[in-house]
């Protein structure tokens, strides 16, 4: 039975205390390091913030779950394991991960904390959720942002364990946990210090003509009209040009954020067990608007009532929406 | 010295969909002409492309296996769909040749028996490497990205472990997948009804910044770099770290020539600078890269400061 836990960011300790606030069953986070894969300057928990922070959510009924979901490079994976242990010492819910030493050492060394599989591991299959379950005793897995509703459906009748799907927020085109695009052009890597286009590196140009280009570390990922409102250099999400498209087109996807509402009753049938809003890197009037309007529809059809979405259009990238693979193959 | 003696050169699976008369004429000359150890097959892209080549596998195994090659058979890296999952279970279930295995889902079906690890799989770490040596692992090949002090500490495990452990040398590093196919939709059409607009790329389709500048390269579902990777300079410092295979990525260059100057390089019949200036004339405009290795942006080249 599906219960429509809603999975709600917290980038901060004040973004966490508003999503507890705001209705969020369980909230996910980080530390200020390369163990998460937010690991953005200002963002993230230190020891001492998370302590209070797990006792804030926990004095509401709200689940705390750490992010240990980016890959330790060889030679650095103490650090990942002393986070571990510090959010086990803490007394967070479960472990978000997606390497499979580091979930080795948690299965072996604190059996008694859940271990949620990342969307960073990348397991489409329920052949590679299966390899995780068994082995490492992970009672959850995040679906990549590939799958349509049939497929999660026929997945759930063969896993032994709770799915999480993304509902909202960032529409990430690369299969997680397999891009090295923002290394490739910055030299820092999304898999092994959590960084994806780093603000770091963001720059914008104003052209002669009053258009604008935006630019990651050098390279003009996107160009606007003097009247367009120019969007963050996202590699992904770039205009490029190529043999046939002489004229540039957005290669792998237009700026664009993932909304699932009106699919909720859907995938909530479809045995999908908690729905998890992205955005741990937004800001407190951000978190606090979804997750209230995601808690509204979620009580809503878990009562049997129709769901009222609220516009969340005005919160999403671009102001364009998109229900990204779940709703038709076409899409791929 | 005897480690550098053993360090083997190996060919990695074709990315791109190469028709299968130009795969058969590709391996005829590796078998007979390329000094290459060990060849990887198999279609690690897409799996709507398979078909056009399968048939042809158990010849090509045999006529590499003739000129003394190993060969290895690499599974997808991207498992969903149902003929997906039955390709990859397929191949887990051979006796041999090795398989190469690049999707969990393919270790889910193996089990314990051996195989190898391929870059796919995100072999990041030490722990990472035991993990997988405990479960049947006999080699690794590791990610694209991995920094050179990580590749040494990671080679160091491996063998501690006794593992095979690969990296890299040759070709357009991996940089993404994506269930959406990026050559359907620079021709309007999707992944279903793509009609195989692939196979006009022989070396990936190239994606240009708005002010033309070169900056990656399409191929079906996977995006690479624009660079060739180019460790040339660096094999030296990698035999030494303990690793014992180095790849070559098939390329739409002259391949046996690029396996020669690697060898050489090994056999230090040539010296890194001269081998650096054929592998640059061997492969025109295409720039080479090493940032990876040295710890910054993929596409950068970094000079050595000596040749030790």
């Amino acid at each position: 039975m599906s219960l429509a836990e809603l999975i709600c960011p917290a980038g901060t300790p004040a973004a966490l205390r508003t999503a507890v606030d705001a209705g969020a069953d369980a909230v996910y986070c980080g530390f200020q390091d390369a163990t998460n894969a937010r690991n953005f300057p200002g963002l993230n928990f230190t020891p001492e913030e998370l302590a209070a922070s797990v006792a804030y959510a926990h004095d509401k009924g709200t689940k705390v779950l750490l992010a240990l979901n980016t890959y330790p490079p060889a030679g650095k994976v103490d650090l990942w394991r002393q986070a571990a242990d510090t959010g086990a010492r803490l007394g967070v819910d479960a472990f978000i991960v997606a390497d499979m030493g580091v979930a080795d050492y948690i299965a072996r060394t604190h059996p008694g904390i859940r271990l949620h599989l990342s969307v960073q591991a990348a397991a489409s299959s329920p052949e590679a959720i299966r390899y995780y379950c068994e082995n490492f005793g992970v009672k959850r897995v995040v679906l990549p942002r590939i799958l349509t509703i049939p497929e999660i459906r026929q997945i759930k009748r063969e896993i032994p364990c709770e799915i999480e799907t993304f509902i909202f927020g960032n529409h990430g085109l690369m299969v997680e946990g397999r891009c090295s695009l923002t290394n490739y052009l910055t030299g820092q890597s999304t898999n092994m210090d959590g960084v994806c286009s780093p603000a770091s590196e963001v720059d914008y140009a104003r052209h002669a003509d009053g258009s604008m280009s935006s630019q990651l570390a050098g390279f003009t990922i996107d160009c606007f009209g003097a009247e367009e409102k120019a969007g963050y250099p996202t590699i992904c999400k770039g205009r490029y040009t190529a043999p046939h498209r002489p004229d540039g087109y957005y290669a792998f996807e237009e700026p664009i954020s993932l909304n699932l509402s009106r699919l909720l009753p859907e995938l909530i049938e479809a045995g999908v067990h908690a729905f998890k809003i992205e955005g741990r890197q937004r800001s407190k009037s951000y978190v606090r608007g979804v997750v209230r309007a995601f808690r509204a529809a979620v009580d809503d059809i878990k009562a049997g009532r129709e769901a009222k979405i609220a516009d969340l259009i005005a919160l999403t990238e671009g102001q364009k929406q998109t229900q990204g693979a779940f709703e038709t193959k076409k899409w791929r | 010295m005897a480690v550098k003696d053993m360090t083997k050169l190996t060919l990695g699976p074709i990315a791109y969909h190469w028709s299968a008369e130009a795969r058969r004429d590709f391996y005829a000359r590796i078998a007979d002409e390329a000094p290459v150890d060990e060849v990887y097959l198999g279609e690690v892209i897409c799996s709507k492309r398979a078909p056009f080549h399968e048939a042809d596998l158990p010849a090509t195994i045999e006529r590499l296996e003739r000129a003394g090659k190993t060969v290895i058979v690499s599974t997808l890296a991207e498992v969903m769909l149902k003929r997906e999952r039955k390709a990859t279970g397929d191949l887990a279930a051979m006796d041999a040749p090795e398989i190469e295995v690049n999707n969990a889902a393919g270790l889910y079906a193996r089990g314990r028996r051996a195989h190898r690890i391929g870059p796919f799989l995100n072999a990041y770490n030490e722990a990472t490497i035991a993990w997988m040596a405990g479960q049947g692992a006999t080699h690794v090949c590791l990610p694209a990205e991995l920094p050179g002090p990580a590749i040494a500490v990671a080679a160091q495990a491996a063998r501690d472990l006794r593992l095979g452990v690969e990296v890299q040398v040759f070709g357009r590093a991996p940089l993404a997948v994506s269930a959406r196919c990026y050559h359907a939709r620079a021709h309007g059409r999707t992944k279903d009804n793509c009609q195989f607009v692939c196979e006009n790329d022989a070396d990936g389709m190239p994606l240009r910044t708005t002010d033309d500048r070169p900056i990656l390269r399409v191929n079906g579902i996977q995006t690479q770099s624009e660079c060739y990777v180019d460790l040339l300079p660096e094999t030296e410092r990698l035999v030494a770290d303990g690793v014992t295979h180095l790849r070559l990525m098939p390329q739409a260059v002259d391949m046996v020539a690029v396996a020669r100057v690697f060898r050489a390089t090994l056999d230090r019949t040539l010296s890194v600078a001269e081998a650096d200036v054929r592998l640059a004339a061997l492969c025109g405009d295409t720039g080479l890269s090493n940032g990876f290795y040295h710890g910054t942006a993929g596409y950068r080249r970094i000079a050595m400061a000596s040749a030790g």
